[in-house]
């Protein structure tokens, strides 16, 4: 793949070669062309959690290195951490993480937000929560889902422990350069319809191997009216589209949301940042490699029928019949998701009955998706024959916020569970989890066979319709209710 | 890191699309703070007949999916795996590619991979070989014909060699091929141009100093 060495750019910025977001990103941070078609490049954010540090910490140790850089990094629990009682943490295996964590951050003075701050949350969400994540930054985490703070405008990507590891020694990585691919989305979307149902319709339409190899830039004029928090979950599931990572462009809206954050920066630095970080969009004219144009009226409420985010319909659909199908190894995935789902084909997504429902998870546990899901609640009653419905607030922050506002007295009164923040049931690490054979309405991220708990069903879909189907005990559009 | 020069082994078939790294390795075995000790857990819940395993337990009386292909005999002591589309998407566990390796798997052929996890692969020394569709769908049907079936990978060369002598080239990024060829170390490589990344970071910080509040 062709790729224009940095220096001819920086000769002719601006006044020949318009370049992508991702481009004008990938030049700031490169330190050196290996000449081999990989670069070093330079990380300006390192997060970490429990469950994929630990490995990297210890072959740092092993291989006597240094930290780099400690003031580039910040870590927090969250996978492992109970949402009842912060303090009874049964399982003696997850302790032992969480401890391994906080010894880490203590031998290596590693920046740390701990269990019981105020601040402790999903790392995704107390990143931008705290202006800890910026605009134009590089952001990476041993969490695929890193790739939420793409919606600030910055190049944001989750890797494996080894890179971890590297990025701990030397505060850079080696990269060979994505291609640039662009979702464009235009106009209104319908009332009750929001980013992770655009989400889940952009994965259904390419595939969850529609991104791979490529950066995503959402764009058009349905992404500029998104709130930041919007765009942080629509970025949130460019992984699941198979995207490294998956960027908005600043706009006024970045800076107002990153304005005054505790970690932001503040004074002089501000300003400069500030005029910086306007630049963080594609110039006109720049090529990108693949293109995909959605109309916003298009978008439906979404909800997974099988084991793959891509198998999705919209809640007016009934379940996709495999033997429509004519790729005969898509066929078999699809009765291999069926039998697992135990569903039948033709059958009205509406009619289908849950067990457990699920708001929370790096995707949707942010102060927006909780208000959206508590006004379908407002007023109304879990049904009988849901066996849980639990809320897991992002952050402590954002539990505090909507207890401000009052949403967990909503949430409470119609019959939900009130936790406290963590991961919890998106992947069922703490003790949150499915059932062998449960079928569960989760506002999460993956609906994978078992991720939710060994034989567990999940169908993904957006916080106000997974309160609607806590509501109904089974799948419904909020509008309906 | 171990290298992979060349590799002859057993072929074993995982006929599915987007096999996931959850699939490959469940939660519940990545509270382990090591690095080892996964084998016994890949594909968790597809190889064993009851509801899941817990980290650190003995798998050895656990009951068996018979029907599971890394359970059937004519398969037993596999070391490449043949993929489908996609295969170890989702999570960025590198547990998942700690797994295949303690099992035993040393190459992973499939007509596609899921960007981490083959990253993730070539930082622990197992190659993951991407093949045409086609090609991959035609190494299925032979795998099913013949019990037994082998592959004969060389990395120096780009092949795989089937039994009947046909050779399949493949493509791989040359900086990846020389650091698999060698088990290089990537991180020593990269402390070898710890100049050029404090240069950068003073240049950087001079103009964009709200990235670097710590700079003396």
């Amino acid at each position: 793949m062709y790729t224009i060495p940095a220096l001819f750019i920086k000769l002719n910025n601006g006044s020949m070669t318009p370049r992508t977001l991702y481009d004008k990103l990938w030049d700031a941070h490169v330190v050196r062309d290996n000449g081999d078609g990989t670069h070093i490049i330079y990380i300006d954010k390192h997060l970490s959690h429990e469950v994929t540090s630990p490995q990297a910490f210890e072959g740092l140790r092993l291989a006597g290195r240094k930290l780099w850089r400690r003031a580039a990094n910040l870590a927090v629990p969250d996978h492992n951490v109970p949402t009842v009682d912060r303090h009874l943490i049964n399982d003696p295996i997850s302790r032992v993480q969480l401890e391994t964590l906080q010894q880490n951050v203590r031998d290596w003075d590693v920046p740390y937000i701990d269990l019981f701050d105020a601040r402790q949350g999903i790392v995704h969400v107390i990143g931008p929560e705290q202006g800890a994540c910026l605009p134009g930054m590089t952001i990476v985490c041993g969490d695929s889902h890193t790739t939420t703070n793409g919606g600030l405008g910055a190049w944001a990507f989750g890797i494996g422990t080894s890179e971890v590891e590297h990025v701990l020694a030397t505060q850079t990585l080696v990269l060979t350069k994505a291609r640039n691919m662009r979702v464009t989305v235009n106009g209104t979307l319908a009332s009750g319809i929001t980013s992770k149902d655009i989400a889940l319709h952009v994965i259904g339409r390419i595939g969850t191997a529609g991104g791979t190899g490529h950066v995503i830039e959402f764009a058009g004029t349905t992404i500029r009216e998104l709130t930041i928090e919007g765009r942080l979950t629509l970025c949130n599931m460019a992984i699941e589209a198979g995207a490294r990572s998956g960027l908005v462009a600043v706009d006024e809206k970045t800076i107002e949301y990153v304005r005054g954050r505790p970690m932001a920066p503040g004074g002089r630095n501000w300003e400069l940042a500030v005029t910086a970080w306007r630049d963080l969009v594609s110039d006109p004219g720049a090529r990108f490699d693949k293109e995909i144009v959605i109309a916003a009226e298009d978008v439906r409420p979404c909800v997974t029928w099988g084991t793959s985010p891509e198998m999705v319909v919209s809640i007016d659909d009934v379940v996709p019949d495999p033997e429509q199908e004519k790729d005969p190894v898509r066929r078999e995935g699809m009765r291999n998701a069926l039998a697992y789902m135990a569903l039948k084909a033709g059958t009205p997504m509406k009619n289908i009955p849950i067990d457990k429902v699920f708001i929370g998870s790096c995707t949707n546990a942010r102060i927006e998706d909780l208000r959206a899901a508590a006004s379908v609640a407002r007023g109304r009653r879990v049904a009988d024959t849901v066996r849980l419905a639990m809320v897991v607030p992002g952050s402590g922050l954002v539990k505090r916020q909507a207890e401000k506002e009052g949403l967990d007295r909503v949430f409470v009164d119609a019959g939900f569970e009130w936790r406290e923040p963590g991961c919890s049931m998106c992947l069922g690490m703490n003790e949150d989890r499915l059932s062998p054979g449960e079928r569960c309405a989760s506002t999460s991220n993956r609906n994978f066979e078992g991720r939710q708990g060994a034989g567990g069903r999940t169908h993904l879909l957006s916080p106000p319709m997974a309160a609607a189907a806590a509501i109904a005990g089974h799948f419904a559009d909020p509008g309906d209710l | 890191m171990q290298a992979f020069t060349t590799h002859t082994g057993l072929v074993v078939p995982m006929d599915r699309p987007n096999v996931d790294t959850d699939s490959i390795i469940p939660k519940q075995f990545l509270k382990s703070i090591r690095r080892s000790g996964f084998g016994p857990y890949l594909f968790d819940s597809w190889r064993y007949a009851d509801d899941g395993g817990e980290a650190d337990q003995d798998c050895s009386g656990r009951p068996l999916r018979k029907d599971f292909v890394l359970n059937l005999p004519r398969y037993a002591g596999a070391s490449i795996l043949l993929a489908r589309e996609n295969f170890g998407c989702g999570s960025s566990r590198e547990h998942a590619v700690w797994a295949l390796d303690d099992f035993g798997i040393r190459c992973v052929i499939a007509p596609g991979f899921a960007e981490i996890f083959f990253s993730n692969c070539g930082k622990n020394g197992l190659l993951a070989v991407v093949l045409p569709d086609a090609e991959v769908g035609k190494l299925f049907e032979e795998v099913a014909a013949a019990p037994g079936y082998r592959l004969d990978v060389n990395l120096a060369a780009q092949t795989v060699t089937t039994p009947a002598g046909r050779v399949i080239p493949f493509h791989i990024d040359p900086a990846l091929k020389e650091r698999l060829l060698n088990g290089m170390d990537d991180i020593g490589k990269t402390l070898r141009q710890a100049d050029a990344i404090r240069t950068y970071e003073r240049r950087r910080a001079a103009d964009a100093p709200w990235l670097f509040p710590d700079a003396v």
